[in-house]
């Protein structure tokens, strides 16, 4: 009994620990799909994030720096995006996979011509990194029955990113249906001739969507090279970004949702570390491959229509022409 | 004046435009060069050398090639139906199941030259089971290609890594690959080929899929410009009302090209499997799949510029392999970059330079018509 119940902690744990890039990825995409502008370069924007921060924490010793890093190169793809399929109405998914592949390519190409160990960046030192921090109370807390081991063993002492990402959730729903930007937002994901005829730039307001959209998978790949991890390794998001598009499919486009998709699909990962070779009770050994497999077969499942329905932001993935 | 409608040539729309916009993906991809201290004239000196210098250099090159005429054809196929089928990797992938099932059972038992059929047609079944999922979800509930076909892809490779490590693994081995089939399981290199030209292909793995590759252009080709069926799909990809109002059904022909796209991906397999490997082993597909789109773009969905772009992307490779002996700064990885690139530019930034070059060619229209003023009469505006 004692086992179970610290293998499930255990699992917990590393739940929280897998779904924030996750989190951040969906919420990032989120902005930008609500907007219309299908993002499955959600992927090398992270990619590209992590790198930068582990290579500038590594050069700077400062995490925020890498932060920071990470921010404005994964914002600088964000606008490349912006470029082709705003101001060029070029194919949205085919600028995705561009800045993908770039981001994949030029990660180790940078890092193997910069550190010269084999694509990857230099072990980030403790101090250049973000350690987990004790949140106020924790230790006095720590003897009350039941809450105390949960608040101080479980909510605090996490990195400071992972509760950046999980205050980002009602901060989106905040912003995404109780300011004007939200619903702006909202409005030209659905249909941009009328926010055109309100007056209202359609260009600078889904620019506007894929800066969020950056700015969050910077987030996202800083958490994954200088807070879970310490340094950049090649192929270091390995489909993370893949699997947050499918949380938000899975979310139908709502933030609170995509938290728990986020947490589902990060709860699966976890339980598949852990249950490598530890056969179920019932059920017996699942492969390991079937749960990595899952998060995708799940949405699979949800657009086949046998879970709800999942319909897209109506003018998603498709460019406005304000002249014709 | 401008003319917001004026049409280029059709020589700069599918020569010029498309050459430009290559150019200038080569181009930033040798700022990249740049950044890493090397010099990007040299390196692509070293990449055409390393690639087209030797026989067994070519040999590589078409090996490669192979590969990617197969997945561009997926591609272009789906693109010319308004579909992006992504899932050209993971339905080459899960098409080796075609293939290695055709070598492991029959390898021992008949000549390539019947096993070789067989796994064509194997190849193509299981590719094109793999598309169907998508294919039909897309046609039957509106949800969008793009995203079922990269979940097939990951699906896909769950499924491979389990099959591999599992009931296909070679017995008494640790690697998850299958074992080297039979005699009959592999398919005859192509070094007579290259000797007509008096080259020496060494160990380079070229073979006989190399011909099949471009057979499937050329049905590729008839089947979209010379059938019913390929006019079906085009009017589908033109405008999807028009063929909802010609009586052409959406349904069937959605489901229709996808099938065909993923048998051609499926075929893919059969190259680095019966071809070269003689066995199949983990990640096969080594992303050619995803080269295919660049491809595919670069090709603009036509089996010859296809091919031209496969051949190219063949010398990328087997170049790349080569820089990377004497330009340690400069890896394989140079290719996924130069791959996005020409995704980028060739692809979602393909109009980038049309309103300058349209401006630039009525420019010239109007110089000629000044030196020439003794035959407008009524042309003049």
């Amino acid at each position: 009994m004692m086992d179970f119940l610290i293998a499930t902690a255990q699992v917990l744990d590393a739940t929280v620990r897998l779904s924030v890039p996750l989190l951040l990825a969906c919420l990032a995409g989120l902005y930008s799909e609500r907007a219309g502008i299908f993002d499955i370069g959600l992927e090398g924007k992270m990619l590209a994030g992590a790198f930068a921060a582990a290579a500038t924490a590594a050069y700077t010793g400062s995490a925020y720096i890498g932060l920071l890093a990470a921010v404005l190169v994964s914002v600088a793809l964000g606008l490349v995006h912006g470029f082709a399929s705003i101001t060029h109405r070029g194919n949205q998914i085919v600028s995705g996979m561009a800045i993908n592949f770039i981001a994949a390519g030029t990660t180790v190409m940078l890092g193997q011509a910069w550190f010269k160990q084999g694509g990857r960046t230099p072990p980030i030192a403790d101090a250049a990194r973000f350690n987990a921090i004790d949140l106020p109370g924790a230790e006095a807390l720590r003897d009350i029955p039941v809450i105390g081991p949960f608040y101080s063993g479980f909510i605090s002492g996490r990195p400071l990113l992972v509760y950046v990402a999980f205050l980002l959730v009602p901060f989106t729903w905040w912003v995404l249906y109780r300011t004007r930007f939200g619903l702006r937002l909202r409005a030209v994901g659905e249909n941009p001739a009328a926010v055109d005829t309100a007056g209202i730039s359609v260009p600078w307001l889904r620019y506007r969507a894929v800066i969020c959209c950056g700015l969050l998978c910077g987030i996202a790949g800083a958490y994954l090279s200088t807070a879970d991890g310490a340094g950049f390794g090649r192929d270091m998001t390995a489909g993370k970004g893949y699997i947050a598009l499918a949380a938000l499919i899975f979310a139908k486009w709502r933030p609170v949702q995509a938290m728990f998709a986020c947490l589902l699909f990060g709860f699966l990962d976890a339980f598949a570390i852990r249950n490598q070779g530890h056969p179920l009770p019932l059920i017996g050994e699942v492969p390991v491959q079937l749960m990595q497999a899952l998060p995708y077969i799940l949405t699979i499942v949800l657009l086949a229509g046998f879970i709800g329905k999942a319909i897209p932001p109506k003018a998603g993935g498709v460019a406005y022409v304000k002249e014709r | 004046m401008s003319q917001p409608f004026a049409k280029l040539p059709a020589w700069a729309d599918y020569g010029l435009l498309p050459l430009i916009n290559v150019i200038v993906a080569f181009f930033v991809a040798g700022l990249v060069v740049l950044l890493v201290g090397e010099s990007p004239i040299d390196a692509a000196v070293l990449m055409v050398k390393g690639a087209l210098g030797s026989g067994d250099g070519i040999g590589y090159t078409l090996y490669y090639a192979t590969n990617f005429i197969f997945t561009g054809l997926c591609v272009a196929v789906a693109f010319h139906c308004g579909l992006f089928n992504i899932g050209g990797e993971g339905q080459a992938y899960v098409g080796g199941l075609g293939v290695a099932l055709v070598g492991l059972g029959l390898g021992s038992v008949l000549p390539w030259w019947l096993t070789f059929p067989l796994a064509i047609i194997a190849s193509a079944i299981v590719g094109a089971l793999w598309a169907f999922i998508p294919a039909w979800l897309q046609a039957k509930r509106g949800s969008h290609v793009v995203i079922t076909t990269i979940m097939f892809n990951f699906i896909g490779a769950s499924l491979m890594v389990y099959l591999l490590v599992g009931i296909l693994k070679a017995p008494g081995t640790q690697a998850p690959e299958t074992r080297v089939f039979g005699p009959g399981g592999q398919l005859p290199d192509l070094g007579w080929l290259l000797g007509m030209f008096g080259l020496n292909m060494r160990s380079a793995p070229l073979n006989i899929s190399f011909l099949l590759a471009l057979v499937a252009a050329f049905v590729v080709w008839l089947l979209i410009w010379r059938t019913k069926l390929g006019y079906e799909i085009r009017t589908m990809g033109h405008s999807p009302k028009a063929a909802r109002y010609a009586g052409i059904s959406e349904v069937r022909i959605t489901i229709v090209t996808m099938l065909i796209s993923g048998a051609l991906a499926g075929m893919a397999a059969i190259n680095p499997i019966m071809g070269a490997q003689h066995r199949m082993q983990l990640e096969f597909v080594a992303g050619a799949g995803f080269v295919g789109i660049a491809v595919a773009l670069m090709g603009r969905s036509h089996p010859v510029g296809i091919v031209l772009a496969a051949i190219l992307f063949g010398v990328l490779y087997q170049g790349g392999a080569e820089i990377a002996f004497d330009m340690p700064n400069i890896s394989r990885d140079m290719i996924v970059i130069i791959q996005g690139l020409v995704i980028l530019f060739a692809g979602a930034l393909e109009h980038m330079f049309r309103p300058s070059l349209l401006r630039l060619f009525q420019r010239l229209a109007r110089t000629k018509q000044q030196a020439t003023p003794a035959v407008a009469t009524g042309g003049g505006q």
